[in-house]
């Protein structure tokens, strides 16, 4: 379909936001590439899924494809992008290859240049600056902002980045058949791990309920993501909508705390990409505490989540102290 | 170090730092305006030369007002902005990424080790880090060795990024970070034509001496302690404007004569020079440019039939460049002048004429240079400038190293008598100016044009060459006939040069080309900080030696006439071996 004239103008009224966890306004992204006087341009449809309980991204490629590939050419018409590339998680690319290679060849058809860059996996991918960098052959870290993508993103030039299901909401846009949905990655101690379209007003509880995965034990929920998501109780879980990454993953009251303590520094040690002092050396630290000792040595623990928490480079490393002192508070006084 | 001057563009803005007012440019990191205002924060990994890379997490501030910390490198001036620079959060904060950082650094450095003074250490202490809250990963990772120039020691690094940015900026990209998380180090190329020419630039810019000079302090320890060693010391041009810089004297300051009484403390018998060795170098260099030219001449005038060697020459006294040539180009070692580069020189005239008169056994004799450079530690090690089995030079001690030897023996350099240095190190100003990038042509100019005219060059200095510019071109008359003069600095315009030379093979008659910017002066043995500003004001100081010397011609030299006296008596092959060198291909790490 050809471009709407006034498609920024819809998917501002639509309120749609980066589906990517960072709810950046979408309209504002546009605006800024379109704007840009710098050529070329470039339009990324990130698909770089990699923390542990997040896997909707799959199920869009999966499913509806079509309407991605609606989504990402109506960019590169919009903003003035000479070329699209879609970044796969390297998982990912082996799984989809077939399929994408013809519905790139049907949009080279139409006049749109759109390639696969297919990405060693790495959480810190998802960083769009991070990913930006790994594209371009350098290390994958995060960079300085300002400038930002918009401005100076792929090889400094003026770079739309969306996440594939914001790419997906806008195709519903410009189709009018946007009603204000988005999809939930529900893992962990629940009978129909999956992914669901649902409004995205509910809370967690109405979300566990209409999926019918609510436990019958009592049970906790890390909302955002098997990482970086915040942990909540079940009382919590009545009242708390879901922000970010629309990522449940549920445990149950009686799981082993250390062993979830150590399965969330596991990751963190393993994904931190390096650059910044207490990112890279805090959550190896972290980790050492937490194997060196029987107990979960919060106290000594402190000093590095306020480092973490303060002084890291990017949301990867400011996050590590989010489920782990999120549960301390939330979880563990209500264990007997 | 120099304060980085205010941006004389851009609006004029006041920020509140400490709630003192400050004038900044807008945009300016606050961490500039702090260190030009005399407020301390500490950093690690900014560099003004070099990205802003913003990972060391240590130069943390609290904006005002809004409580958050930022980093104060990040931090930009916009008018009002109240910043404190010294909150309990702040230094808390930290502190802690400093603990982080320097996890067991007293025990992991091999200076701290062996009781030397370490600026790292000295540093850390001063900032309240007490180095012991954690243990750092992998605390067993081996030391990475660059020929015989250089290491790397992976347990101290703090991954600022500072090396690999210093080895791209000047154009050798040797250097990368390899590794996740806590493995994240510097990690080396290992494409087969890609090879470190042991500038030592990752040295100068690494902030806590984990990329280093290989040491050989303890061996010039061991030699000073040993009565049967008659120890000679040699400074070379650059190292006596630069080495106070570790005690806090002006820039550019000549400590020639404070540094011969501090070695004299040191135990050092004899107190020479390495600039006697450049006006010896310059002797054989311009002698070699008069032939190679009129080589060219005669054949282009039909006088000879004898083809010349094409394209210009080039000088060889860097040995960084001489390697960039041996392993990049040796299609190229024709052009290479075959004069030995100074310390060789001198060294040689040390264990031969110098040792004769003296009645000395020249196996008793240990010469000692400090540079401003690390390969020529790589330099000194070359089995083939021996002369019957006898190094020319035994050690080679950084500037870096001479002023920690100075600091862990409590000498304190300015504050000492000069004292003149003994007479076989007499030299003129032509050496003086060596250390800048374009002294080494200038010199050979000033004598070179006296050997083809037999006049002294007119106005005896030579601007053009002169200066930071890292490619310089110039022309200069010589009777009816133009001599076409390039002089570069840092690989990246050696490349460049190149470039042009593959289209016009005689572009250029002569070439000076140094691997450091602004030449020896910014050499990587360098104090640190070592920034192009303070490069700058480090060659200003060189000029001015020149400038207030009488004797300014290596020609002039009359312990450089004595010792080519002595030179006629000697065999000629025993002559070839103390002014000429030879050169080879050159694989990578050799």
């Amino acid at each position: 379909m050809a471009a709407p004239a006034n498609i920024i103008e819809k998917i501002e009224k639509a309120g749609i936001i980066g589906r990517g966890g960072a709810e950046y306004p979408a309209h504002l992204k546009w605006r800024a590439v379109r704007n840009a006087s710098v050529t070329p341009k470039y339009v990324i449809c990130n698909v770089s899924e990699r923390e542990p309980g997040v896997f909707k991204d799959y199920h869009i490629l999966a499913h509806n494809l079509p309407t991605v590939m609606t989504g990402l050419t109506l960019a590169m018409e919009t903003v003035g992008a000479t070329e699209g590339v879609i970044n796969l998680n390297a998982i990912y690319e082996k799984k989809f290859k077939k399929e994408l290679d013809t519905a790139i060849a049907d949009a080279s058809k139409r006049g749109f240049k759109i390639r696969i860059f297919e990405e060693a996996p790495s959480y810190i991918g998802g960083e769009e600056t991070a990913l930006l960098n790994a594209m371009e052959g350098k290390r994958c870290e995060p960079r300085l902002k300002p400038p930002f993508p918009t401005q100076s993103g792929l090889y400094g030039k003026p770079t739309l980045i969306h996440n594939v299901e914001t790419l997906f909401d806008i195709a519903l846009v410009a189709q009018g058949k946007y009603e204000g949905k988005r999809y939930f990655s529900i893992s962990g101690a629940v009978d129909s791990i999956g992914v669901y379209h649902l409004p995205a007003s509910l809370t967690v509880q109405k979300v566990l309920q209409q999926t019918k995965n609510e436990p019958k034990e009592e049970y906790f929920v890390q909302v955002g993501g098997g990482a970086s998501g915040t942990v909540i109780n079940q009382e919590q879980a009545s009242t708390t909508m879901i922000g970010g990454t629309a990522a449940l993953t549920v445990h149950l009251l009686a799981e082993d705390p250390r062993t979830l303590v150590l399965d969330w520094l596991k990751f963190y040690r393993a994904e931190s990409c390096g650059k910044c002092t207490p990112c890279r050396e805090g959550t190896y630290q972290l980790l050492k505490m937490m194997e060196e000792s029987r107990s979960i040595p919060w106290k000594k623990m402190e000093s590095l989540f306020d480092v973490l928490e303060q002084t890291s480079f990017c949301a990867l490393g400011r996050s590590v102290p989010v489920p782990l002192k999120s549960y301390a508070a939330n979880v563990l006084p209500l264990r007997t | 170090m120099i304060p980085k001057p205010a941006p004389t563009n851009g609006k004029r803005v006041t920020v509140f730092l400490n709630g003192k007012p400050c004038t900044a440019a807008e945009g300016e990191s606050i961490l500039d305006v702090a260190l030009r205002n005399g407020l301390t924060i500490p950093h690690f990994c900014t560099h003004e030369d070099l990205p802003t890379d913003a990972n060391c997490r240590t130069c943390l501030v609290e904006i005002e007002g809004e409580g958050t910390v930022v980093t104060s490198c990040t931090l930009t001036a916009k008018d009002g902005l109240r910043v404190r620079l010294d909150t309990p959060n702040v230094v808390r904060l930290r502190t802690e990424n400093m603990e982080l950082l320097f996890g067991d650094y007293r025990a992991n450095s091999p200076r701290t080790r062996h009781g030397y003074w370490s600026r790292t250490a000295e540093e850390i202490e001063r900032l309240k880090v007490s180095g012991q809250k954690y243990k750092r990963d992998d605390p067993n990772r081996p030391l990475h060795i660059m020929g015989s120039a250089a290491e790397f020691d992976p347990t101290l690094c703090i991954a600022c990024n500072k090396c690999v940015e210093a080895c791209q900026m000047i154009g050798i990209s040797h250097l990368t970070l390899e590794g996740k998380g806590s493995k994240t180090r510097v990690g080396f190329n290992q494409h087969p034509k890609n090879d470190c020419i042991y500038c030592g630039q990752c040295t100068a810019h690494c902030p806590v001496e984990a990329i280093r000079e290989q040491s050989h302090l303890e061996k010039v320890i061991d030699a000073l302690r040993d009565p049967s060693k008659t120890v000679i010391v040699q400074t070379a041009p650059s190292v006596r404007a630069s080495v106070g810089e570790g005690f806090g004297v002006p820039i550019g300051t000549d400590l020639t004569e404070k540094l011969a009484t501090a070695y004299r403390k040191l135990g050092f018998n004899y107190v020479f020079d390495v600039n006697m060795g450049a006006d010896i170098t310059t002797m054989v260099e311009a002698e070699e440019l008069v032939e190679r030219l009129q080589a060219k001449w005669n054949y282009a005038e039909g006088k000879s039939k004898k083809k010349p060697i094409p394209g210009p020459m080039f000088t060889s006294c860097c040995p960084g460049w001489v390697k960039f040539v041996e392993f990049y180009h040796p299609e190229l070692i024709p052009n290479l002048t075959t004069a030995r580069s100074p310390q060789i020189h001198s060294g040689g005239a040390y264990k031969t004429w110098w040792a004769e008169q003296e009645g000395l056994n020249p196996k008793d004799i240990v010469v000692v240079s400090t540079m401003p450079c690390t390969s020529k530690k790589y330099e000194s090690t070359f089995e083939h400038l021996s002369i019957n089995g006898i190094k020319p030079v035994d050690y080679v001690l950084t500037t870096r190293e001479l002023i920690t030897l100075l600091k862990t023996r409590n000498i304190d350099l300015p504050s000492l008598k000069p004292s003149a240095i003994d007479r076989a190190g007499t030299y003129s100003g032509a050496g003086a100016i060596y250390g800048a990038s374009g002294g080494v042509m200038e010199s050979a100019l000033r004598t070179a044009y006296y050997l083809l005219t037999g006049k002294e060059l007119p106005g005896i200095t030579f601007e053009p060459v002169r200066g930071f510019d890292g490619f310089k071109k110039a022309s200069v008359k010589i009777g009816k006939r133009t001599i076409k003069l390039a002089v570069v600095a840092m690989p990246k315009n050696m490349w460049k040069l190149l470039g042009e030379l593959k289209k016009d093979p005689d572009a250029y008659d002569y070439v000076e080309a140094m691997a450091c910017p602004g030449g020896c002066i910014g050499g990587g043995g360098q104090p640190i900080p070592s920034t192009f500003a303070i490069v700058k004001e480090r060659i200003r100081g060189l000029y001015n030696i020149d400038d207030r010397m009488t004797m300014r011609r290596a020609h002039e030299n009359p312990v450089v006439q004595e010792y080519f006296e002595y030179l006629k008596k000697v065999p000629a092959a025993k002559r070839r071996a103390l002014l000429y060198r030879t050169y080879g291909k050159k694989a990578k790490g050799e």
